[in-house]
Parts: structure tokens; sequence; C-alpha cells
């Protein structure tokens, strides 16, 4: 009983680092696609346009109803001090240095990761992917690091949008509904918001985007090989589940991590 | 004669669910002779897919050593792999096209990654085979509005585009119905006459793809026998080849179209 724990422990703990290994791996060669060539940059567009231009009005909404929120409950606690004017700042802050890289990389995971997870996923089952070795098409260069590339570009600007539209919500909120005063709001937003915040926004927003892609590409490149997935189509629907809770999670990691060393 | 393949005590194991452990290929050796048709046969589950996959270098086998025209494809580093692959032509099961391109796209892929060709040369190519195949008037459609025999068709001009010198076929003709069957056999036939490839067809087809063979593989439990001919192996006393022969075997297909 107590060496089937210990084989069964052993087992998982070789499994989790093969994982690890082979995601590694993975995330190099993807990279290393950026130096292939020919350097497929039609397709590069392309993903840009699903990935970032297709977020968009995801992003837009989430992006309003979250600074709008945020505007109403900003107001609400800062009354209670008598410091509303401080509602610009405590707005601004939030959404540029939180919630503007970590949701736009939770909107950009649920709606382009998983569809990049199944539609890779799929390329494996149905051996797509082995027909590009076959044919000596390096499938990293032809088929991820465009997925790659177009991510880390797509989800700073969509954060920056993000941003935008929220402090436009939450301007809204404030000045509109509850009567802050508009030159305050403007004021304490100027005065607040550094460089470094903008920086630290925008390290996380490449860090959650990388992240988003290498995790869902990566989980559906390796979707016959993921314990307990099942096979088929079944295989492709439970990673991909899988992919998005996953990069979730580590976004929200590391938003503690970055946050932690960088503020 | 020269071979264009060669195995030399190949061992391929996998574990199994309850732990313990399979020998898929057992000590294979065999060789591939060129340019002639070498048909891999046996049951589901005895190694036929995964002998192809070391042949391409997508899987390693546990120890022994494979060539391809003299080159070790298991101590091949990458660069070499990629070199080694542009000499294959695969024809997989399923097809394996790509969803998102049209039948044009498709035969067009490996013209536009792999050559310098402009594309009005590409253009030219693939009109060329697409008449070959019999697909003109199909080049705008995806692979989703195909019928199986066109996919396998798609699938065996793409193959070709590089002028592969060795055509690998995984289960060339499963789910197609026998004259279908019988068309593909007479393209295999023709386009081998017409390009003089090594062939290699792994299937489970056996009476039907007898007539196309110079030799048949059969892989049984790890171990494999090789024949010459049908009739060698009608003829053998093996107790687990007399199981396949009654398994297998009706009529041999005696189609004029693809007699030798």
């Amino acid at each position: 009983m107590q060496s089937n724990t210990i084989t069964r422990l052993g087992d998982t703990g070789l499994y989790v680092l093969t994982d690890l290994g082979k995601m590694t791996l993975f995330l190099l060669m993807s990279l290393r696609g950026v130096f292939r060539r020919p350097f497929r940059f039609i397709e590069l567009v392309r993903q840009i346009q699903f990935i970032g231009v297709g977020s968009l009005a995801v992003i837009f909404f989430t992006a309003a109803s979250t600074g709008a929120v945020l505007g109403l409950q900003g107001y609400y606690s800062l009354n209670k001090f008598g410091a509303e004017g401080m509602l610009g700042s405590a707005v601004s802050l939030t959404l540029i240095m939180e919630l503007g890289p970590v949701l736009t990389a939770l909107m950009v995971a649920g709606r382009a990761g998983s569809a990049m997870c199944a539609e890779i996923g799929i390329m494996r089952i149905s051996d797509q992917i082995d027909a590009l070795d076959c044919m000596a098409i390096d499938p990293f260069r032809y088929l991820i690091t465009p997925k790659f590339l177009a991510t880390i570009i797509s989800v700073p600007l969509l954060t920056a949008v993000f941003d935008v539209v929220g402090i436009a919500g939450g301007y809204l909120a404030g000045v509109g509904l509850m009567d802050v005063n508009p030159g305050s709001f403007i004021q304490g937003m100027q005065t607040s918001v550094t460089n470094h915040d903008i920086r630290l926004g925008v390290i996380k927003s490449f860090v959650f985007g990388l992240l988003v892609v290498w995790i869902c590409s990566g989980r559906g490149y390796f979707v016959q090989e993921i314990r307990g997935a099942g096979f088929g189509a079944e295989s492709v629907s439970r990673v991909t589940t899988q992919a998005v809770v996953l990069s979730s999670i580590s976004v929200l990691v590391f938003d503690y991590l970055l946050t932690a060393v960088l503020l | 004669m020269t071979s264009a393949i060669e195995f030399k005590n190949v061992v391929k194991t996998f574990a199994k669910a309850n732990g313990s452990v399979q020998a898929v290929l057992d000590r294979v050796s065999f060789s591939i002779p060129a340019g002639k048709t070498t048909v891999v046969a046996g049951g589901s589950g005895q190694g036929k897919s995964v002998t192809l996959k070391i042949i391409l270098g997508l899987m390693q086998p546990d120890s022994g050593q494979v060539f391809v025209h003299g080159r070790e494809v298991t101590r091949a580093s990458g660069k070499e792999l990629e070199a080694l692959r542009t000499q294959f032509g695969v024809l997989f099961q399923g097809a394996a096209l790509f969803d998102s391109l049209t039948v044009f796209e498709n035969i067009a892929l490996p013209l536009r990654e792999r050559t310098r060709k402009s594309e009005q040369e590409i253009r030219r190519q693939v009109e060329k085979t697409l008449a070959q195949f019999e697909l003109t008037g199909h080049e705008d459609k995806y692979p989703a509005q195909l019928s199986g025999g066109m996919k396998k068709r798609v699938g065996l001009s793409r193959a070709m585009q590089l002028s592969p010198s060795i055509m690998l076929f995984d289960e060339p003709t499963t789910g197609l119905d026998p004259v279908m069957t019988q068309d593909i056999y007479h393209l295999f036939a023709k386009t081998q006459a017409e390009f003089g490839f090594t062939s290699v067809i792994v299937s489970h087809d056996i009476p039907k793809i007898f007539n196309l063979a110079d030799q048949v593989i059969i892989l049984n439990s790890g171990k494999m026998d090789v024949f010459d001919s049908p009739e060698q192996i009608q003829w053998s006393e093996k107790p687990h080849i007399q199981e396949f022969v009654q398994t297998t075997m009706g009529t041999i297909y005696q189609s004029h179209l693809v007699e030798k």
C-alpha cells in the first residue's frame, strides 16, 4: 500500500518534470522560429487581426464596465474620508498597474487562447503537424511562432486600450453620475501616475501575453501526451479547458510575483 | 539491389496501462529495395505506423539503427533530419490536409515553403498536377468539401510536389469503397511507373494490395516475416502467417488496371 503510494508519487513527479521540460523546449523552439526564414509576415498580420482586433469588442465592454464600477466603488469608499478628489488617481492607478493587464490577459486567454489550443490540438490529432514535419516545414516557424508574436504584440496594445476605456468609464461614473469635480479627477490622475507605474503595466502585459500563448498553444501541441486527456475530439476539448484554466491561474500568480518584485 | 531503407535490430517498446512493457518491434531487421514497392502488413497495434514514424524520424527506436539511402536516421541531427525528409513524400491515413487551406493551397504549400519558385511557376505546376490527378475544378474547395477518395488524391498530389525518392503510404485505402480503392491503387501504379520512386505501403488491406507489391513484410507480435510474392505467404507453414492468410485473404486482387 505504502510502496504503491510512493510509486504513484514518483510517477507523477516524473510526469510533471517531463511535461515542464517539454514545455520549456516548446517555448525555446517557438522563440527560435522568429529567426528562421521565410518569415510568415502575412500570417502574423492575420493572427494580430484575430487575437488583437478580434478581441477589441470584448476588451472595450469589460474595460468600460470595470472602470465604471471602479468609479462608483472608489467614490463610495473615498467619500467616507472626504477624499473623493482622489478618485482619478485611484481609478487610473488600479487600472494601469493591475486590472488592465490582468483582465486583458484573462479575456485573451478565454477568447483567443482557447481557439489557439483547439486549432493546434485538432491539427495534431489529424496528423497535420506530422505532415508539416514530413514536408520538412518547421511547424514552429510555420504555425506556432506567428501566434506567439501576434499575442505578445496584441496583449500590451489591448491593455493600453483597456486602460484608456476603463479610465473613461471611471470618469463617466465618477464625474457624470457622482458629481466629482472633473478638474480634480484629471489632476489626480496626472500627478499620481508615473512612468514607473506605466512601465510595470507594460511589463506585466508582455509577460501575461507570453504566458497565455505559451500555455494555450503548448497544451494543444502536446494534446496526445497529456495524461488523462483521453483521445480524439474529447482530448482536444478537455485540454482546451485545461489550457484556459492553467493560463488564467498562471496570469494571477505571476501578477502577484511581478508586483512583489517590481513595485 | 541497393536498399532505400534499412532496419538493423530495431527495438521499440511501449508501456501498457497496467505497467508492463510491450515490444512493438523486437530486434527487427529488413531492407526495402530502391525503386520497388514494399507492403508492410499486419493487424492493428502490430507496429505498422510505428515503423513509418521511425523511418521518418518522428519517433526514435529504443535501440537499433535505421538507414535511409545509407544515412542513419536514428542519429541524425535536426538539420540532417530536415534534409532527409525532403526525400520523402507521405500520404497519411486521413490524408492530413490542412483544413483551413483550399485544395490549391494545400498542393502549393510544399512549393511555397520549400522552394524559391515564383508564384507563377507554382501556379503552373499545381495546375498541371490538378489535371494529372483529375482534380481540375476542385482547386478552390476546402478539404471538408471533398470525398474520401478526393482527399487521398489531393494528399498524394501534395506529397508528390517535391519529387520524393521514397513515398510512404499509411493505410491509403482505409474508409474507401471498393471502386475508390481500385482507383487509388491504379493511381499508385501509374505514378510509380511515371516517377520511379521507392514505395512503402502500410496496409491491412492485404489481398487487394498484393499485385502492387514486390515485397511483403508481415509484422506480428514484434517480429516480422519477409516474402517476395503472395504465393510465398500462402505456402508459409508458420502458424501465425497461416492464421493471417485465413483471416485476411479472399480472392487475390486481379484487376488488369494494377496488374504488373
